[in-house]
């Protein structure tokens, strides 16, 4: 099996900017005076609040719990007193729920957090068991509960796991510190999945613009037989994780599957880690590593913040803003990350990055007439006609836009970076999107 | 403390948060852009500009000059009558104006480019909808409709030296000179040709080669073409399908159709099938935006030019097989559609 320079047909070079913070080491963040953690951070039923105003709670206690399956309970991230539950705004768009938190500084741990033990002692059940009681989700960006993702049904028969390592985001470089910094976590957390999905193949792939942290897995995987490590060509949107699975496997995903239709399970670096600090430590997800970065803040960091801490705390540990007035704020990378309305939302589990762009960045370029260049075509990593897409969308024939398979399209962004007319191929494909399933649910 | 967030009270944080920008990812976008690739055109077409003006002297600069002052006139003027944002900021039209005069002789007068012009912009372009919506490209229109209207002023080619008042291009020898009846010709512009063309001498290959034949004022410098192409498909402006399937399918149909191989070089090297391979076949808007469709486009156009040389009524070819196959782009893509990633057939 080839492992080197691996990649997909389509995708776009894009400046990687990662040079602002790919050196710089995790540090902690200072501690938050007050968190709000929302009730509904991840894909799935959202939780019920299980303390009210004026408890008391410790880190890591469980705040908020469903009886669903596909959901994922959430941990207080401070100790401290429950202030009150309210709606709020939250980084990827509606308002939920919210606990908010006053810290009283003292981080006192909740009893419940111990280690479990061996990784031989543990069965495959007890293991998805830890993972789901730790609230952990897809930290990449799609918030999807782990525990469900690791919990194929009995017919689909997963070989291999995939730790996606590509972070082909431009400007994040969380999960490529996360590598080069603590290579035998990671190790051991795909260890894990790779026990409580029931698989003896994993390998994680990595851009080849993070030589140290292929070099640092090498190192740290050398006595796993069971694991190796590929390279990836330097490609947006290489860590996709149906591009990642082409990638590597060879295997395309068929048009509307999942991972688990070509026998693969794809987890990303952070997630990976979070899984084996629940195992090792005990630990739930309540705080994760962020890549707070862009030419528009001070000092870029990539910082461990609790969640729940607001986007406004954060920044001003990284200095604030530089000078003039920042022109756009956004959660995650600049090719799919959200803006921002405000700096007052928290940090949730799928915050990869804080990403501060000038005044001048953040100017929209004029739109022009779709040239027919073909450019879009040529770079949509699903083979997909972004112009007809985007037409037929902004005329209202969503019929036709589906025929072309609107629904596949991933929201990369690659179509809308590389189109000399700067016309809106992905927002208009989104749109198209939501219309076609609204109709589809009509219908039903 | 300068951190604006930190000491700000609350009124300036609300002032703050209406100046954010709020929009669609992606939140970059690449450099390109319409002028650029416009803009790397006109540069891919300057070696044959000074080409032209080197081999037939300054006319060749006075058309090409008129043509582009005419194609940006009347794209202003017709956009501002259609009120419409004028647009030649975007270099689209400069390209059109500089296309339309490589198709004329260097003989040509000087109201001739001005009709191509408004033909190619007013009527190919603009009814159209403009850039990107014409479905034949614009210069070859004009070419077309030049030819049909005035065929004496489009074929009477003047030589490259300044002796040479009339002369045959290198496939009217190849069609009317060298056989020895003369086949009787339907059209004036054949006719023209083949009266030129009898017993003129083909030109040596090198000379076809750096251009200094008799031929339409841009079409005959090979050289000076391709270095303009390299750069053009080195920018990544145009793909190198088109004009690889165009020129390849011509010389394999002419061998087909029994074109002795020591003419065949003569057939690729002249009658403008460099020039419109790709400065014209590969023009965006009426060009398939498939990857598969584009090679589909360039054998069609160069089984059409091969056919239409070799049992037509002109010598040439080009610009009728690639107007006929602009016609078909939406066929063409319609068959050639890629296929979707991980698509279940
Ligand atoms: S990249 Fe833009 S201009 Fe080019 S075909 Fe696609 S939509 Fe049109
Ligand atoms: S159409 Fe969708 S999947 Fe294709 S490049 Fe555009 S955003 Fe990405």
């Amino acid at each position: 099996m080839k492992l080197r320079d691996l990649t997909f047909k389509g995708g776009v070079a894009v400046s990687d900017n990662k040079g602002l913070t790919n050196h710089l080491s995790i540090e902690s963040a200072e501690e938050p005076s007050i968190v709000m953690i929302p009730l509904h951070q991840h894909t799935g039923a959202p939780c019920e609040p299980v303390v009210k105003a004026g408890d008391e709670v410790k880190v890591g206690q469980v705040i908020g719990q469903s009886q669903a399956f596909v959901s994922a309970p959430v941990h207080s991230s401070v100790s401290g007193t429950v202030k009150e539950i309210a709606s709020m705004a939250i980084p990827t768009g509606p308002t939920v729920d919210c606990v908010v938190i006053e810290s009283d500084g003292k981080n006192t741990m909740d009893k419940s957090i111990r280690p479990n033990g061996k990784l031989e002692d543990l069965s495959p059940e007890e293991l998805i068991q830890i993972i789901k009681e730790a609230g952990i989700t897809g930290m990449g960006g799609a918030g999807f509960p782990a525990h469900v993702k690791f919990s194929p049904p009995a017919e689909k028969k997963i070989d291999t796991i995939l730790i996606d390592g590509a972070e082909c985001e431009p400007y994040l470089t969380a999960d490529h510190r996360l590598m080069v910094e603590e290579p035998e976590k990671i190790i051991y957390g795909l260890k894990v999945i790779m026990k409580a999905v029931g698989v003896d193949r994993g390998i994680i792939g990595i851009e080849t613009n993070k030589p140290d942290a292929i070099k640092a897995l090498k190192e740290a995987s050398k006595d796993e037989e069971n694991i190796s490590i590929a390279t990836l060509k330097v490609k947006y949107p290489q860590g996709d994780e149906k591009r990642l699975i082409d990638a590597i496997l060879g295997r395309q995903v068929p048009s509307g599957g999942l991972p688990m239709d070509v026998g693969a399970v794809v987890s990303n670096i952070s997630t990976t880690r979070a899984i084996a600090e629940a195992v090792m430590e005990g630990k739930p997800l309540y705080e994760r590593v962020v890549t707070v970065t862009g030419r528009g803040i001070k000092n870029p960091k990539n910082l461990v913040v609790k969640i729940g801490t607001p986007f406004k705390d954060v920044i001003q540990q990284c200095g604030g803003f530089n000078e003039g007035a920042p022109g756009k704020i956004v959660m995650g990378g600049p090719m799919m990350g959200i803006s921002q309305y405000s700096i007052d939302v928290p940090v949730i589990k799928g915050t990869g990055g804080i990403l501060v762009m000038t005044e001048e960045e953040a100017k929209p370029e004029p739109m022009h007439p779709c040239i027919r260049c073909g450019k879009c075509i040529e770079v949509c990593p699903v083979h997909l006609q972004p112009l007809y897409l985007s037409s037929y969308s902004l005329k209202g024939d969503f019929d036709r836009a589906e025929a072309l398979h609107a629904l596949d399209c991933v929201e990369c962004g690659a179509c809308s970076f590389q189109c000399p007319s700067k016309r809106p191929l992905v927002e208009s494909i989104r749109l198209a999107k939501r219309e076609i399933i609204a109709n589809r649910k009509k219908t039903n | 403390m300068d951190s604006k967030v930190a000491s700000a009270p609350k009124a300036k944080e609300v002032a703050l948060e209406n100046m954010l920008l709020v929009s669609s990812s992606p939140h970059i976008r690449s450099n390109e852009s319409v002028q650029r690739i416009m803009l790397d055109v006109i540069i891919a077409l300057v070696p044959a500009i000074i080409g032209s003006v080197y081999f037939f002297g300054i006319n060749a600069l006075k058309l090409i000059l008129i043509s582009i002052a005419s194609s940006m006139f009347f794209e202003a003027i017709i956009q501002k009558a259609f009120k419409k944002p004028v647009t030649i900021d975007d270099f689209s039209a400069i390209i059109t104006g500089i296309l339309i005069a490589f198709n004329l002789p260097a003989s040509a007068p000087w109201w001739l480019p001005i009709m191509g012009s408004a033909f190619a912009i007013i009527v190919v372009k603009q009814f159209f909808g403009g850039l990107g919506s014409n479905f034949m490209n614009p210069a070859l229109a004009a070419r077309a409709m030049l030819l049909t209207s005035w065929p004496a002023h489009m074929s009477t080619f003047t030589g490259t030296r300044p002796d040479v008042v009339s002369a045959a291009t290198p496939l009217a020898i190849m069609k009317f000179g060298m056989s020895a009846d003369g086949t009787a010709s339907a059209t004036v512009e054949s006719a023209t040709s083949a009266t030129q063309a009898a017993g003129a001498e083909l030109p040596t290959l090198w000379n076809l080669f750096i251009g200094n034949n008799p031929g339409a004022i841009g079409e005959t410098s090979i050289l000076l073409l391709l270095i303009g192409a390299a750069y053009l498909i080195i920018r990544q402006v145009i793909d190198w399908k088109i004009p690889v399937a165009y020129i390849g399918s011509t010389f394999v149909m002419l061998m087909i159709l029994g074109v002795e191989s020591q003419f065949l070089p003569y057939h690729i090297m002249s009658g403008g099938l460099i020039l419109g391979a790709f400065y014209m076949a590969t023009d965006y808007a009426t060009s398939p935006v498939t990857s598969k469709g584009r090679i589909i486009f360039g054998i069609g156009a160069g089984i059409l030019t091969a056919i239409i040389r070799v049992n037509g009524g002109y010598p040439e070819g080009v610009s009728y097989s690639i107007l006929l196959m602009n016609i078909t782009v939406p066929l063409i893509e319609k068959f050639t559609a890629p296929k979707v990633f991980g698509e279940v057939k």
